[in-house]
């Protein structure tokens, strides 16, 4: 058995790998509105859904013209991170800002939107491919080019194309966050809103403003993790999002929500342990347990990880002030 | 005011008497909002609901319609809420909607029982969620956990499942039902302790997604327990639940003179049972409200710190209000499956954790009359409204595709509705005095 383990090791690594940066990525989006606002954005996991659903659209409709399957990916890549920023901006807009501007002090209430939303946005999707398609489930278009695979140290790892793009891509998507939030100015106004909003206003930053742009960068974020999952998981349904989100979320929190390097850190975390535990589980206990008890792991994590550490890998305690 | 009120609920009777179905429900329901919602005299005003429901009760009965019962609930929030009506009014009243007026509906349309069943498993389960949510203030996202977990306590025992691993007779009897009510308030109260313990250390949020995740694990195990060991049957689910034998009440009804045949006299035993149960249920919560564990949890929901420094102990103060919630939610999943003699994973997901909260919370939080109009207002959505559009939809418009079938698209409306009320009035429709007030500070 423990050959076994071994000798399937190297392969769960990288998968777990790349389910890790997928988890980073929409993490990220969470991490960043909690940052601004203190809100659990639950419909986020549909905004990555939509980026999913928009990615899967694009593949069907431009592969059949367009000569080079990168070339169709990165447009992919653009429209599924624009139209799911865009659709984050309007969350932000219509659900979020009026409970803002009314000044409601009771946290269920933004909570409670949010989930609102969230079943808003999947029905809505449900509805829109049932009219065009006459099916809500959808296949992602394999394309040659991004389906070739190699193997590394002597056929250990089966590595496919499309996995090391979702890597680099995302390895790109993180670095360019992490510039943009310490090095430009609308990272320091979003900083600084995150520090402290009603201050912030004081100092002639435009609250409604940074907050929409969070919005839109992070949508941005989850709408591109969505293309590359369905390239890399290939069925999506407007319902696809609700696990990973809860994933996603489970690596913020595991990394300190509101903390960006801490987000990417727990999706990566996350990723392996649950690759690992989908693995091995059914090979650990003879088949008695199977692959879908994965899940559960995410869970269990969860709850241990705030007992042991409430503030997450990388997050500060903060002191109550009374 | 209050003789043009007085004047069209009598004049209501005509209508519903001649021409009963939606329209003439829907006629009933704009003159009850003017005798709620217009200034009058508080006997017009009874004798006017007295009208009202004469009307709604005769148009049910002769058409089955079941907008009619969203009459009649909308007459039992009026007697709840609208002041100054004398208490015996409001009892009499209250009595003959539900002891008279659904029963008869009932008759004349087996749905409206089952309408009547759901509403009430779902009115228990928000007073219980209510403990949890509205007085101690603590947001649980997984409350529909419990629901499983009393269900397939009765479920197990009360199938041929539990021969998978157990030796003995089973299923066991049908009477043994009410012993495992009991059983599963044990069983679901101590769930409420293991899952408790740990998240109860959260606040807020975390709180709110630990639970979640907890809620998500009790359903992945109900739908994966089939193997090694077969305790659940996985997602197909355990079919048949035995029922508790009602040869009694058969003889009972028969000695009243009322003929029950074989689909209504379960329909009716349950439906009086669950009125029962909410009747306890209501009870304990109004006592909890006015003991020192209520006022202990108002205090915490209120300011922790501030009740903390006060000497109340956080932490078992918590696990208390969630093991109470927890066991109010056990003991309607024991009722749950042996009315439906059949119980699967797919009735404990999010949705229904969520829809749980929903009612809690659109109803007014920590209300008790609110969370019973919110249970019956999103049951009746969910399993009746949609369904009648969507069959007015494909009788009356058959060239809309079926992809547009209004009934699928129950999270739309429900995620419509929830936003909606979160933006223009987030302290529900009944709202608590302690919650109106906060609410109206901010």
């Amino acid at each position: 058995m423990l050959e076994q383990v071994l000798i399937l090791l190297p392969q769960v690594v990288f998968d777990g790998l790349v389910l890790g940066f997928v988890y980073a990525m929409v993490a990220l989006g969470y991490t960043m509105v909690y940052g601004v606002l203190e809100l659990i954005n639950f419909a986020h996991a549909e905004i990555f859904m939509i980026g999913a659903v928009v990615g899967v659209e694009v593949f069907r409709y431009l592969a059949p013209h367009l000569g080079s399957g990168y070339l169709v990916l990165l447009l992919a890549l653009v429209l599924g991170g624009l139209i799911a920023g865009l659709t984050a901006i309007l969350v932000e807009r219509f659900a979020y800002r009026p409970l803002r501007k009314r000044g409601t002090t009771n946290r269920l209430v933004p909570l409670v939107t949010a989930i609102g939303v969230s079943f808003i946005l999947q029905d809505l999707v449900r509805l829109i491919q049932g009219l065009w398609h006459n099916e809500f489930f959808l296949r992602m278009r394999t394309l040659e080019d991004l389906e070739g695979a190699f193997e590394l140290f002597g056929g250990l790892v089966f590595v496919q194309t499309k996995a090391l793009i979702l890597i680099a891509v995302s390895l790109a998507m993180l670095l360019g966050l992490t510039y943009l939030v310490n090095r430009t100015k609308l990272g320091v106004a979003i900083r600084a809103v995150a520090q402290d909003l009603q201050t912030a206003s004081l100092m002639g930053i435009d609250p409604d403003r940074v907050i929409s742009r969070t919005f839109l960068v992070g949508g941005s974020l989850g709408g591109v993790a969505g293309v590359l999952f369905a390239l890399q998981y290939t069925t999506i349904t407007p319902y696809v999002g609700f696990l990973p989100g809860l994933k996603a979320f489970t690596a913020a929190v595991l990394g300190g929500i509101g903390n960006i390097p801490g987000a990417m850190l727990g999706g990566l975390v996350l990723g392996q342990l649950e690759n690992f535990f989908g693995t091995y589980l059914p090979i650990l206990t003879a088949g008695n347990f199977g692959t879908e008890y994965k899940d559960l792991v995410a869970f269990l994590i969860l709850v241990f990880i705030l007992l042991l550490r409430p503030q997450g890998l990388l997050g500060q305690v903060v002191r109550e002030k009374v | 005011m209050s003789a043009l009120g007085l004047l069209l609920s009598l004049g209501y009777l005509g209508p519903a008497l001649l021409f009963p179905g939606a329209l003439t429900h829907l006629l009933g329901l704009g003159v009850l909002a003017l005798v709620a919602l217009g200034r009058a005299d508080p006997r017009a005003r009874a004798l006017a609901l007295t009208f009202l429901t004469l009307g709604f009760t005769l148009s049910l009965w002769k058409s089955g319609n079941t907008l009619g019962l969203i009459g009649l609930v909308g007459v039992l929030v009026a007697l709840t809420t609208l002041p100054r009506i004398p208490l015996w009014i409001r009892a009499l009243l209250g009595l003959a909607i539900l002891l008279v007026s659904v029963p008869l509906a009932g008759f004349a349309n087996t749905f409206i029982f089952e309408l009547g069943i759901q509403i009430g498993i779902y009115a228990a389960m928000a007073l219980g969620l209510n403990v949890v949510v509205g007085m101690a203030g603590l947001l649980d996202l997984g409350y529909a956990a419990f629901f499983a977990v009393g269900a397939y306590t009765w479920a197990i025992f009360g199938s041929p499942q539990a021969r998978n691993f157990l030796q003995g007779n089973f299923p066991l009897p049908g009477e043994y039902m009410y012993l495992f009510m009991l059983v599963a308030i044990v069983t679901t109260a101590f769930t409420g302790l293991l899952i408790g313990f740990p998240a109860l250390r959260l606040r807020g949020d975390y709180l709110a997604i630990v639970t979640l995740g907890l809620g998500e694990v009790v359903r992945i195990l109900a739908n994966n327990l089939d193997h090694p060991i077969n305790f659940t049957n996985g997602p197909q689910g355990i079919t048949p639940v035995e029922r508790p034998p009602i040869d009694w009440f058969r003889d009972l009804t028969a000695a009243l003179g009322l003929g029950l045949d074989r689909t209504t006299d379960y329909q009716l035993f349950f439906y009086l049972l669950v009125l029962l149960i909410i009747g306890i249920v209501v009870l304990v919560n109004l006592n909890l409200a006015n003991s020192r564990f209520g006022r202990a949890w108002t205090a915490i929901r209120e300011d922790e710190i501030a009740a903390r420094s006060m000497g109340i102990p956080l932490f078992p103060t918590k696990l208390i209000a969630f093991m109470t919630g927890a066991a109010f939610s056990g003991a309607m999943g024991v009722i749950f499956a042996a009315q439906r003699t059949f119980v699967s994973p797919e009735s404990f997901t999010l949705l229904a954790s969520i829809t749980i909260l929903a009612m809690v919370i659109l109803g007014g939080m920590g209300s008790i009359p609110g969370a019973i109009l919110g249970a019956a207002a999103l049951t009746i959505l969910n399993l009746d409204l949609l369904k009648t559009f969507s069959e007015f939809v494909r009788t009356n418009l058959p060239q809309i595709p079926s992809q547009v079938d209004p009934a699928k698209y129950e999270r739309l409306v429900f995620g419509l509705v929830l936003v909606l009320m979160m933006i223009f009035r987030p302290q529900g429709l009944i709202p608590e005095r302690r919650h109106r007030a906060e609410m109206e500070e901010a």
